[in-house]
């Protein structure tokens, strides 16, 4: 019988024949942890009784989450990463080196192929570049520093094909929201998601990582996709890694297939408290805004704020709303400086802060206040998720974000993009 | 394993956020800190309400959201012996397990709030005393049931030093 992406990679990391609801041990290829994560896993690293990391070359810490940190106590947590990290000879990203969803694949950590478990419910970003890459929590990941495996109970897998070009003004970030919407919240519990179809194959690879980001959104553990030439080039460009792309077969089994044509997909928005509370822009333009973010590690990468300068460009943002802006990483950072994109953001009115998760997270960099309505790109709009639980949240694309921040109002982008030249 | 409790009900989709806010999860690793904070935005009078051995009863999709281990760190130290929902995600699921919390996959629509009820993982039985009823619940994997009863995956490694499926 053939096998899933899911099946295939867990298999050959196993060495057993594995197929849907079998339960594994597999070798993990790499191993990462944050600062809201890693202090856990520290603690249950030493009640284990741990006295080495196996493979501390191919494991990571990454503080990203309160990045610098704003207080006292998460000093000290921080402190105790940076010297685990030393004592253990571990790889550490430490403040301002940006997300850590950015960087795995960024610092070429992984590929197509690999298997990857980070204390991140994100980490199904990878799943981008053929990685069967999923979150987990701190014991866990204590567990597969001492031992180098995990424990995995084969998912049975959910395919989404996509037809169609998405149209002008709408993104990859639209096109998950929809997803999303269409199969709630759980749609995908315990299941893995593979995303294919024209629509995905025309994306490129930073677009791709917004849909495998928000696999989690609807419960999936892993949010896969196939490795073509735009992946390769990407690996390639990232680093060294030698990686083996993964395809699953025809004739292989799925707990569902769901096509959607996208070809008038309109620009979507997810409004409070849930992100499967979708709906098209048209239902929520003119909700007015106090706060707009565009960052994270759904939507920090250098092709998001390109796409927000194009609006932004020559303009200012509304004076009612403050526009907070964090790049994914400093590479990120660094290009988008290259480019002029930073400076357009910032004369647009822009508080550019570090790369890091702060303002998705609510640790710092833009608590909104009581009764407040902020627009972000990041994943989640849960109550209290920014630190209030009196503030709303409305998840959108990076162009939908910068309209709305012009114009203090959500706004349809495609009112305010250049417009394309065919 | 037996475990008797009363219950507190809540609704689908409580994620990791309202069972311990990223506010406070962030700042610290003591977890009766954490505690005093569980459930907060849900229901600000949980944490004072909760009594050692109670349980936690929920609908569809319960721990979604986050990886955070704090959340079944937090609902442990508050004294919550178990979770019972309709359905889990799957990450809290696993931190449940691996952290000692009981999880009960199970059709919660006839549970009240306030109802005493008797769980025996093992022998896969739940029964409402309040009102007399059996539930059926769905097994949980062997393996899953061995961590659980060492006490979750620290224990577990501490006895075996690796994963025993066996």
């Amino acid at each position: 019988m053939g096998k899933t992406i899911a099946e295939k990679i867990l298999s050959k990391k196993s060495g057993q024949d594995a197929y849907a609801n079998d339960l594994v041990v597999a070798t993990v290829d790499f191993r990462m942890g944050q600062d809201g994560t890693s202090p856990l896993a520290i603690r249950s690293f030493e009640d284990m009784g741990g006295e080495r990391v196996s493979n501390p070359e191919t494991s990571a810490f990454v503080i990203d989450h309160s990045a610098p940190s704003p207080l006292e106590g998460v000093s000290a947590l921080h402190k105790l990463m940076r010297e685990f990290a030393r004592k253990y000879k571990m790889i550490l990203y430490d403040v301002g080196e940006g997300v850590c969803h950015q960087l795995m694949p960024e610092k070429g950590h992984v590929g197509p192929g690999s298997l990857v478990i980070g204390a991140d419910s994100h980490t199904c970003t990878y799943g981008a570049l053929n990685a069967f890459a999923t979150g987990v929590g701190s014991t866990d990941l204590a567990a597969a520093l001492i031992s180098g495996k995990m424990w995995f109970k084969v998912p049975e897998t959910v395919k989404f094909i996509c037809h169609g070009r998405l149209p002008f003004g709408v993104y990859s970030k639209d096109l998950i929201l929809y997803l999303i919407g269409q199969v709630t919240a759980d749609g995908a519990t315990y299941k893995a998601a593979e995303y294919t179809g024209e629509a995905i194959q025309a994306l490129s690879v930073d677009a791709r990582f917004t849909i495998s980001n928000m696999a989690i959104e609807m419960g999936a553990k892993a949010g896969l996709m196939e490795a073509d030439e735009k992946v390769w080039e990407w690996v390639r460009r990232h680093g060294n890694g030698s990686f083996e792309q993964v395809t699953s077969d025809p004739d292989a089994r799925y707990a569902q297939v769901l096509e959607y044509d996208v070809s008038s997909l309109e620009p979507q928005v997810a409004k409070p408290h849930r992100v499967d509370n979708v709906s098209p822009i048209g239902e929520v333009a003119g909700t007015p805004i106090q706060q707009a973010v565009l960052g994270t590690c759904t939507n920090g990468r250098l092709e998001d704020l390109r796409i927000a300068a194009s609006i932004l460009k020559g303009r200012k943002v509304h004076p009612g709303v403050r526009f907070i802006v964090a790049p994914a990483s400093r590479r990120v950072f660094l290009d988008a400086m290259e480019e002029g994109i930073i400076q357009e953001l910032v004369r647009a009115g822009a508080a550019v802060v570090t790369p890091g998760c702060g303002p998705c997270v609510g640790t710092h960099n833009g608590i909104p206040s009581d009764g407040e309505n902020v627009i972000s790109t990041a994943n989640r709009n849960f109550k209290g998720r920014m630190a209030n639980n009196k503030a709303f949240i409305y998840l959108a694309s990076p162009a939908t974000v910068a309209a709305s921040a012009l114009a203090g109002v959500i706004s349809d982008p495609r009112e305010f993009l250049p417009k394309e030249v065919s | 394993m037996e475990l008797r409790g009363r219950t507190h009900k809540f609704g689908d989709d409580v994620n990791t956020d309202y069972i311990i806010s990223g506010k406070y999860k962030f700042k610290t690793l003591d977890m009766k800190e954490l505690a005093k904070h569980v459930m907060e935005d849900l229901d600000p009078e949980f944490a004072k309400k909760v009594q050692p051995g109670d349980f936690v009863v929920a609908g569809r999709n319960f721990g979604c959201g986050s990886s955070r281990e704090q959340a079944p760190l937090a609902l442990l130290n508050a004294g919550v012996s178990a979770v019972l929902a309709s359905s889990f995600a799957r990450i809290f699921y696993r931190n449940a397990i691996n952290t000692g919390l009981a999880v009960v996959e199970c059709d919660t629509s006839g549970i009240e709030s306030g109802d005493e009820l008797l769980v025996d993982l093992e022998k896969g039985l739940l029964r409402n005393l309040t009102r007399e009823k059996e539930i059926a619940i769905k097994p949980i994997p062997p393996f899953m049931l061995k961590v659980l009863a060492d006490g979750g995956l620290v224990a577990h490694f501490r006895k075996y030093g690796t994963f025993n499926l066996g």
